[in-house]
This record gives structure tokens, sequence and C-alpha cells, in this order.
């Protein structure tokens, strides 16, 4: 019996006054009741068009009807059969523009939650019914991955899944990339990511951890030591600076280092060493998700008056809906169509307030959105201790400058064909390091194809 | 996990630690660094790499107490373990092909990263003269290997209790005035005397490089927190750096970000 309601069945989460005071998740998930009354919402229609909107294919509506039976191993091995970290994409995924985006009850009302609906899956079977994975036989070839993000985890996985014996190379001293030391922990519970990741340890992927490929061993290295070919995953985390007056200050940080801090080394518990300088008044520049949670990491850390600086306006944020939403219900205040000038700093040299003007927006850019101009004479300071910087990353130059033969456009982004293969031979690449930042769904689409050229590759010599 | 193979105390407040780091080891070159977590709870910090060998596939830390990391590190004895080491970061010291006489100028624990600095420009057969400056006598450090890698050492205290009284700029002053001629200064060691030592070489038009410790966390330029201007430009000391031209470098930025977690460290260290 079909549910027809035009709203999603809605998720539980934490009161926003109560959880902008904690680093717990957010969302807390359907009960299986919840689940299976939202799966009756999918019409199992005829066009599927949320399969053609997903980046790695998931095969939705049959994974749907399993939840609506209860079978949710069965749903479980579904999903898994495209996606491999399918807990973590159920939470991040801007589904809005992707699946949910395509949906046909959402023509009419609200989409089918099917980002709700995979993380429940993922969820009930990590917790139930933890799955016994097989490790494959080995088909006697080694390929080298380099980064531990979801680039990188994916194209591992599938290799591993047809018998290759896989190692990551990972800089930091754990996997995971921006799934460890981005994306909150009251968005994506480090707990989850570390347990997906040990699916592909029992699947066989070694995983080395303080490996800075580019310093401590170079590609070509790598490929002499025997490794038939090399997927770079190594991501775009080099953070953009705006380059005004008082960037330098005491209490400027780039969005990274701000995130790193408390999510990959935990400031934000105190029996961890890592310090986190207390604030309270902050404002983070930017708009897209990484603003988004920068803004709500800095309230949780006890900041009093919280500001997102965006120089479009709403229509033109970048970041999830869901996030912003979320940021708005715990108190951030968006400061929209407005663009720093400089930062002012007190005598001891910390940032005390930074200039600001107002904006408005004229004719379109290259990407499409409207572009900032500003309203001359509208300038005004706005009081702060904290300026955490969150406009855009670009690929870290390490690996192709210490790597004969791969090119780069100007942006800094490795080339690729459409089969993700660089310039040089044997080496192929994916996710951030050539698209620019962008997330974490489409890094493992192209981890998944760069998997299915490197078999091809390797078959075939 | 690496383990710490050798630990000595070179006196109360500095430790030598050899560390089993193969693939650091094969690759390390003097000016490079690494940076270490001691356990699950640890910050990240820098250390640099006060030397290596090849063939036990063991790296050299040569570090003083003045923090909670630090001093968790010293507490560690031959047979524990690090937690992580990673490396090796930033860029080998450089010098050009024309540069013929050196004047390495150490302060305090700088000295340990000016040895490894010293020693590989002494074997590519450079004129080496070492000025190694501490407060007083017990905390010299490293004498005799200096003396292994250098044609003339002079040692000076801010007390005068060993060597010649003084700081390490009045002797590298002297030695100018006197004659000595340097293609280029290293200076290595607190923020202020490495300003201080560019300060005056700037007047004597002599090239000078400096090795900066910023905070660091990653150390491979992905969150811009060791960021440094150099020239008015942004420079990332963990990746183009930690070397870099003292006559352009703004230290004072450098010392008053360097400062940001001294209320931190103050209570760390309380409760530690």
């Amino acid at each position: 019996m079909a549910n027809m309601s035009l709203l999603k069945v809605p998720m539980p989460e934490q009161e926003p006054k109560v959880r902008a005071t904690n680093f717990e998740e957010v969302t807390l998930g359907y009960s299986k009741s919840m689940a299976v009354e939202e799966s009756k919402r999918c019409l199992d229609c005829k066009t599927k068009p949320c399969v053609a909107g997903c980046p790695v294919s998931v095969r939705i509506p049959e994974f749907i009807k399993e939840v609506t039976n209860e079978n949710f191993e069965k749903a479980y091995e579904i999903i898994t059969s495209t996606n491999g970290l399918p807990a973590v994409c159920g939470r991040v995924c801007p589904q809005e523009t992707q699946c949910e985006g395509k949906c046909v009850r959402g023509i009419k009302g609200e989409p089918v939650a099917i980002g709700r609906l995979e993380r429940f899956v993922a969820d009930y079977i990590m917790e139930n019914k933890p799955v016994k994975v097989e490790k494959p036989q080995s088909n006697g070839h080694k390929v080298a991955v380099v980064g531990a993000g979801p680039a990188g985890l994916t194209c591992a996985g599938d290799l591993a899944k047809l018998g290759y014996q896989v190692t990551i190379f990972e800089a930091f001293h754990v996997a995971g990339g921006v799934l460890m030391y981005g994306i909150p922990e009251f968005r994506l519970p480090k707990a989850i990511v570390q347990k997906e990741i040990q699916t592909l340890r029992e699947l066989g992927v070694e995983i080395m951890t303080n490996m800075v490929i580019g310093k401590v061993l170079s590609v070509d290295e790598i490929i002499e030591m025997g490794y038939k070919a090399v997927f770079i995953g190594s991501g775009a985390g080099l953070p953009n600076f705006m380059g005004i007056e008082g960037e330098a200050l005491r209490g400027v940080y780039s969005a990274n280092e701000y995130l790193t801090r408390i999510n990959l080394m935990k400031g934000y518990l105190s029996d961890y060493d890592t310090p986190v300088k207390a604030a309270k008044k902050v404002a983070v520049v930017g708009g897209g998700n990484v603003a988004m949670d920068a803004a709500r990491s800095a309230k949780r850390m006890g900041a009093e008056n919280v500001y997102i600086v965006y120089r479009r306006s709403e229509e033109e944020l970048p970041a999830r809906r869901e996030e912003v939403h979320h940021a708005k219900e715990e108190g951030i205040e968006f400061l929209l169509l407005n663009n720093p000038i400089k930062i002012n700093g007190d005598e001891t040299g910390r940032v005390k307030s930074m200039e600001c003007i107002k904006m408005e927006l004229g004719e379109k850019d290259e990407s499409g959105r409207r572009s900032p101009v500003e309203v001359k004479g509208s300038n005004f300071e706005l009081e702060l201790d904290t300026v955490i910087m969150s406009i855009g990353t670009s690929p870290n130059p390490l690996i192709r400058s210490t790597t004969e033969g791969l090119e780069v456009n100007r942006r800094g982004c490795l080339v690729v064909n459409e089969d993700m293969l660089t310039t040089k031979e044997a080496v192929y690449a994916g996710g951030d390091a050539v698209t620019g930042a962008a997330t974490v769904i489409l890094a493992m689409g192209a981890g998944k194809t760069a998997a299915k050229s490197i078999d091809e590759y390797i078959s075939k010599n | 996990m690496f383990k710490i193979v050798y630990k000595r105390n070179l006196n109360d407040s500095v430790t030598l630690m050899e560390i089993q780091a193969p693939f650091i080891a094969k690759k390390a070159l003097a000016g490079q660094f690494i940076i270490f977590r001691v356990d699950e709870m640890g910050e990240r910090i820098p250390l640099t790499i006060a030397d290596y060998d090849r063939d036990l596939g063991t790296i050299t830390l040569i570090f003083q107490v003045v923090g909670k990391s630090t001093q968790q590190l010293a507490k560690l004895n031959t047979g524990d373990t690090i937690l992580d080491v990673v490396g090796p970061l930033g860029l080998p010291t450089h010098t050009g092909e024309d540069v013929k006489s050196v004047c390495v100028v150490g302060g305090g624990v700088g000295c340990a990263i000016a040895y490894p600095q010293a020693k590989s420009l002494y074997k590519k057969g450079i004129k080496v003269d070492v000025i190694a400056g501490f407060r007083n006598k017990d905390i010299v450090i490293l004498e005799d290997e200096f003396k292994k890698v250098s044609n003339e050492l002079i040692i000076t205290t801010d007390d005068g209790s060993y060597g010649i009284k003084g700081f390490v700029t009045n002797a590298l002053k002297e030695q100018i005035e006197n004659g000595k001629h340097y293609d280029l200064i290293i200076a290595i060691g607190p923020v202020i005397m490495m300003k201080f030592i560019s300060e005056l070489t700037k007047e004597y038009g002599i090239k000078t490089m400096v090795s900066l410790n910023p905070i660091m966390i990653d150390g491979t330029g992905m969150c811009g927190g060791c960021r440094v201007t150099v020239g008015g430009k942004i420079k990332y000391a963990c990746v183009e750096g930690p070397d870099f031209d003292g006559h352009e470098v703004d230290f004072d930025e450098l010392m008053n970000r360097n400062a940001t977690y001294k209320e931190e460290e103050h209570s760390c260290k309380m409760t530690s």
C-alpha cells in the first residue's frame, strides 16, 4: 500500500539549542518503522530518474523495495554493489541536486527521502548484522593508491574486490581524508568513517599512514617498487586566502586549519592536547559546506556570535540546503551580500575587527552566478576576535611538482581523459585532485571509473 | 609505531633521540623536519631532523622541552615507541654553487638544527665557521660534534661561564670586522636571534638564510597555519621553507603568531 504523503517522514533531530553546545550527531536517524513508512512513498516508477542522478548509480528503487519488505541485508547488498561508503553518503551527499532532485515525487511535494533511507540501511546493518567480508583471491598484481580519502578508498575497494593487492599511501596519521579532517563529528561521526574503512582492510587493502608521496617516496619510485598502476586521489587541500591586510594576525585561520584542529585532532575534547583558541565573536568568510561546518563548529566551541560573511545572496550559497537550515536554527547569523576589505588587530596583534563592504548582484559571470559588485561607501566594521577564511581550496602542488610527465590545468588540477588516465602512463587520478574542491560522492564516482580503467589496463599488459 | 633505539639527555632540558624510521631515514636531507604525535591524544608538532643513518634506518632528533608535547616525548625511553612520525618534510637546505665559505650561527637548541647544516656543508668541502651561543655553561651542547665539522668554532655564553661572553650577534660582528669573509650566513635559533643576526648582516650585505619555526599541524601545506610573510608574500614554511632569506622575513609577525597558544600551553603543562 503506497504512502501518498507529500512530505518526507520527519527526521528526528537534536533540538537546535541543545545541539549547538555538543558535537554529537545532529540527525538521529530513522527508526525501522519510520524507514519502512518512508520507503512506501517510492512509486517504483518506470523511468527511475533517481538512478541516473546518482554519481555511482545506486540501484535506488530496488533497495527501497527491500526496505519495504524489511529485507535490510538485501537492501545493503544492493547499495554496496556500487557504493562502498553508504553510511557516509547517506549523511553527506547533496541529495537535493542528485537522486532526490530527480525524484518524481518531488514534482508535487517532497521527494522520497532516499538519503535518509540509505543511511538507515547502512547504520542498521553496521549495528545489527555486520557483513562478513570475504577476501578475494589475489590475482598477483599490485596497485598503489595515493590518498585515503573518498576517491582513493573507493578505487582501492573496487580493485581489491577484483583480486588486486592494493596499498594506499596516506599522508596523515589516520585514513579518511576530508571524511576525517573536514566534515565535523556532528555531521559524520568518525567512528562510522573508521568502521567503513575497516571493511576495506578486511578486503585486503593495505593502508600505510604517515607516508607523504612526493616527499618520502615519489610516484616513479612507487612504480619501481613493482606497482603496476598508481591512482592519485590526493585531494584539493591547499587553502585559499583573500590576500587582504591583516590575514596574518593572531586569530585568523583557514577553515582547513580550524576544522583539522577540531575534527582530526579532536580539539573539542579537553583530554586531547591540540589547542583550539577560545573565541567569542567569529566571522566565517564563505558560503559553502566548509563554511557552514566551520561556523557550526565555532558555535559549539562556545562562541556567542558566529557570522557567515558571504558576498552573494542566499540563493547563490553553494552549501547543502540542510546545512544552511541547520546553521540558521543553531543561531548562526548570515551576513549576506557582504565582503571583507581588511582585518584589524589590537595592540597585542590579535584580531579586533573586520572592515566589510556591502555588495549587490550584477551581471552573471562564467560560473553562471551573478557577480557581486561593491556598493561604494557602504563600509562598516564588524567587531570580532576570530576570522575563518573558507573561500575554497585548490590541489596541493606536491605530486605534480615531483612527478615527471603529469600535466595540470591553470588551476593546478591534474589533467585526465574520460578513463581517468593522466598524461603519464599507468598513472590515473580522480576526485578533488582533478576537479578542484567538490563532493565526496563525485570523488567516489571517479575512483570507481579509475578502478575499472586500471583493471582494463593491467589485464591488457 | 616508531621505536626509540637510543636516548640521551644532553643536559637538563635538551634530549637526543634516535628513532627507527627507515623510509624517512632513506630520504632525509639537512634542513628537513618531521612531525610527530606521541600518542592518540597528542598534538602534531614539528622537530628538525638533526641527523640520519640510511643504513641503520634511523633518524636523530634533538629537542628542548618547551611545552606539553616535548615534555611527553622526553619522558619516553629507549625501547618505547612514538605513535606517529611523518617526514621528511620541508625543503632541504640549498646553498648555491658559488658559496665557498659559510658562517653557521646557532642559538640555544637551534644549534641542534644548525648541526646538520654545518655537517652537510663541511662534507662538501665548503669552509665552515660555527658560532654557537647559549645562555650559560650548563646548556652547551654538541661542542665535540661541531668541532668535527667546522674550521673554526666559537662558543658564546650570555653570562661568560664558558667560551666568550656575549651574544652570537657580537661574535659574528667581530668575525666580520676582523676581516673574515663569508658568502653566506645561516642563522638558526630563537626568532629574535635570527631577526637580530639578519639585521646585522643586512648592513654588511651578506646573504643570510634563516630556519623558521612557526606553529604547524599537518606539515604538508593543507592548513596554512605556518604561513609567514617573506618579501611581502605569503609562504607556507612547511612547503617552501623552513629556510628563507633572513632579509625578507617579517620576524615580528612570526613572533606574534607563535605566541597564539601561550595561555593554553601554560594550563596544559600545569595539568599534565
